[in-house]
């Protein structure tokens, strides 16, 4: 199956007065039709801005130096601004963290509906009226009339995220970029708005970028998964496999890092925070808070290693198990 | 539920309304110099200005001197002018048109300038827009109304000779429209006397200019304000992210969340242009309120001036209401109660 979007060799860099803030360093990872991949790491380890960069929606002091994101068989860095207008709420939508303040306070939440549907599928007001409606009813809105008069501040916030997607679905887009939605969601309606996601994902056969710092939110929705760490991606992986045997050391401090009641041990925060993007010292990003660190990490970066299909990490102990101490302790998943 | 809340915030206005009339009657009573004497003439003996002093109420007791000013303020007497010999109430209600006549006419010059000025100036922030309109903006508030007044005159009538002559509201030769709302421009377009139309938006394009420029600044720095907080917000990235076209997302998503503050400094500015275009109504000899009440001053006739501060003081208190009320349309998270 060719992927639906493609993303090759992305960087990205925060131009500051100090130098610039390397934000992603060479990103690469695919995304297929229909299925949902999950993009998982610390704050600040350059998440969002891989996502606002497929929708070009950074701005200065943010700069593009290099890669390509093919979309669709086009490269969406090339674009002329006027085709990429038609591309963004369109092919590609994107569902924000704060549902709340992503909504215009001012405007009622069915008009912000109806005139996203008349501008992507160019239909009269009547007929985006009825289908803001049924959208908004099949996201789970009850009384979609009443709702569609009232504004943001009236709605809670897990309705708030309902009519995101909503608005994201409408039309019929190919990829739902999907930035940590249900931050500052109750549990139980963040699991609703999952659950949501993933059905409407199944039935418009739209892809999704689920970004996330959740790895019980990878395990229960994704099918497959990169892990980004100080701008870098470092293992991409199949979920199951990424469960049953990550390869790369940061991975493995995520799944230990992780609360379980299942496990004997107790869960262990990674040390460090992720190091600062200012002007990085070379070698690999993770190479400070590594157990299993080995000289050549601090000088040089580790190569995409393919381990199998489906299954790529970036690690010189991942790729020589005999130096890098016990891989098997994250197998009990 | 309008009304109701309209009619409280006036009840609640009242307390402040009479410590304005504590104030404006103090002012006048401990200004030096007496008002019977300038009535009376130069030529009176002391016993006739005696006379004038206990016909005036003057001998009375202070206490006696305002409850009777404030009594005749609430029967809507307030008093006579001593220059023109009329009722100021009389005099005041001929004059306020012209001055809210020339208010208005500034406060669209401020806001067709200084609202786009300041939309773009955030947009393109660090701009050459954003620079410029910051000079501009200085400018407009170091520069003193008497000062670009006479420069504008100089310039335009004087020079250039595409202005009328600062003589008023309207021309010589034109015959005032039918007063409808005593503003010229308004009531010549309503009674579609164009003749009259054209000569009163010529004899207001210089005072408006002054005056709007010198305003101008407050409203621009606000908007570009507003606008750099609002480009950042959430929904605003939403709205891009949705596709949307740059022009609805500028000017209908971000602008309309900037109405509160701009419309909170339109009343500040509305309020300080009824009682502050004093000067430019001496420049331009335009016979407003403010122009009254440096004449009164000048002949130390204390009636215009305590009715032209209480005035001025009833202007702020139904601005401050109508941005209230007008707070409460704009933005729905807003309700009046």
């Amino acid at each position: 199956m060719s992927d639906l979007l493609r993303i090759e060799n992305l960087t990205v860099h925060f131009d500051t007065d100090d130098g610039a803030v390397e934000a992603v360093d060479g990103a690469s990872f695919s995304i297929r039709p229909g299925e949902i991949f999950g993009l998982v790491g610390e704050s600040g380890s350059g998440k969002s801005v891989t996502a606002l960069t497929i929708l070009r929606l950074l701005r200065p002091p943010a700069r593009i130096v290099s890669g390509r994101i093919a979309f669709e068989g086009r490269d969406l860095l090339a674009l002329a601004a006027a085709d990429m207008r038609h591309v963004r709420g369109a092919r590609i939508s994107m569902v924000f963290q704060s549902p709340r303040t992503s909504l215009n306070p001012v405007l009622p939440v069915g008009a912000q509906l109806e005139r996203v549907i008349r501008l992507h599928a160019g239909a009269s007001a009547r007929e985006a009226r009825e289908r803001a409606l049924a959208m908004l009813r099949e996201c789970g809105i009850s009384e979609v009339e009443r709702r569609a008069a009232q504004y943001p501040h009236q709605l809670s916030g897990g309705m708030c995220q309902r009519v995101m997607i909503a608005m994201a679905l409408a039309t019929s887009p190919r990829l739902l970029l999907a930035d940590e939605p249900t931050t500052g969601l109750d549990v139980s309606i963040a699991a609703q708005i999952l659950d949501l996601l993933r059905d409407l994902g199944h039935r418009t056969g739209a892809s999704i970028l689920l970004i996330t710092h959740d790895l019980g939110v990878v395990a229960g929705l994704c099918d497959r998964v990169a892990v980004m760490h100080a701008g870098q991606i470092v293992e991409t992986a199949d979920v199951r496999r990424l469960f049953h045997a990550p390869a790369h050391p940061y991975t493995r401090a995520l799944l230990r890092s992780v609360p379980r009641v299942d496990r004997e041990f107790a869960m262990e925060p990674i040390p460090g925070a992720v190091p600062s993007l200012l002007a990085p010292p070379p070698g690999c990003r993770f190479a400070s808070r590594c157990p299993v660190v080995m000289p050549e990490c601090r000088i040089e970066r580790p190569a995409v290693t393919l381990l199998e299909v489906d299954h790529t990490v970036s690690c010189f102990a991942a790729v020589t198990p005999v130096r890098a101490g016990a891989p098997a302790e994250g197998g009990d998943g | 539920m309008l009304g109701w809340y309209v009619a409280k915030r006036i009840l609640l206005a009242i307390p402040t309304l009479f410590g304005v009339t504590v104030i404006t009657f103090a002012l006048t009573y401990l200004l030096p110099g007496n008002p019977a004497l300038v009535k009376a003439g130069p030529l009176a003996t002391p016993e006739h200005i005696r006379e004038m002093e206990r016909q005036m109420g003057l001998d009375q007791p202070v206490v006696v001197q305002y409850g009777r000013y404030v009594t005749g303020v609430l029967r809507g007497d307030l008093g006579e002018s001593s220059m023109t010999g009329r009722p100021v109430l009389q005099d005041l209600m001929q004059r306020v048109p012209a001055t809210l006549e020339l208010t208005l006419a500034s406060l669209v010059v401020a806001v067709l300038a200084g609202v786009p000025l300041g939309v773009i100036a955030a947009v393109r922030r660090d701009g050459i827009v954003d620079h410029v309109s910051r000079l501009l903006g200085v400018a407009g508030v170091a520069m003193p109304t008497f000062w670009t007044g006479l420069l504008a005159l100089y310039v335009f009538f004087y020079a250039l000779g595409v202005a009328p002559p600062p003589l008023g509201r309207l021309d010589n030769s034109v015959t005032p429209p039918m007063t409808i709302t005593g503003m010229y421009a308004f009531d010549a377009l309503l009674t579609g006397h164009w003749r009259a139309l054209g000569s009163a938006l010529h004899q207001l394009v210089l005072p408006a200019l002054t005056l709007g420029f010198s305003v101008m600044a407050p409203l621009m720095r606000m908007v570009r304000a507003t606008m750099l907080e609002v480009l950042e917000s959430d929904y605003i990235k939403a709205a891009w992210a949705a596709g949307l076209p740059r022009r609805t997302v500028i000017y209908g998503d971000a602008l309309r969340n900037c109405l509160i503050p701009v419309i909170t400094i339109l009343g500040v500015i509305f309020g300080f242009l009824m009682a502050g275009n004093v000067v430019v109504e001496v420049v331009f000899a335009w016979p407003g309120i403010g122009n009254y009440a440096v004449t009164s001053l000048m002949s130390k006739d204390s009636g215009p001036i305590q009715s032209f501060v209480l005035f001025v003081a009833v202007v702020y208190v139904l601005v401050n209401l109508a941005v209230d009320v007008v707070y409460g349309l704009v933005d729905p998270r807003i309700r009046l109660h």
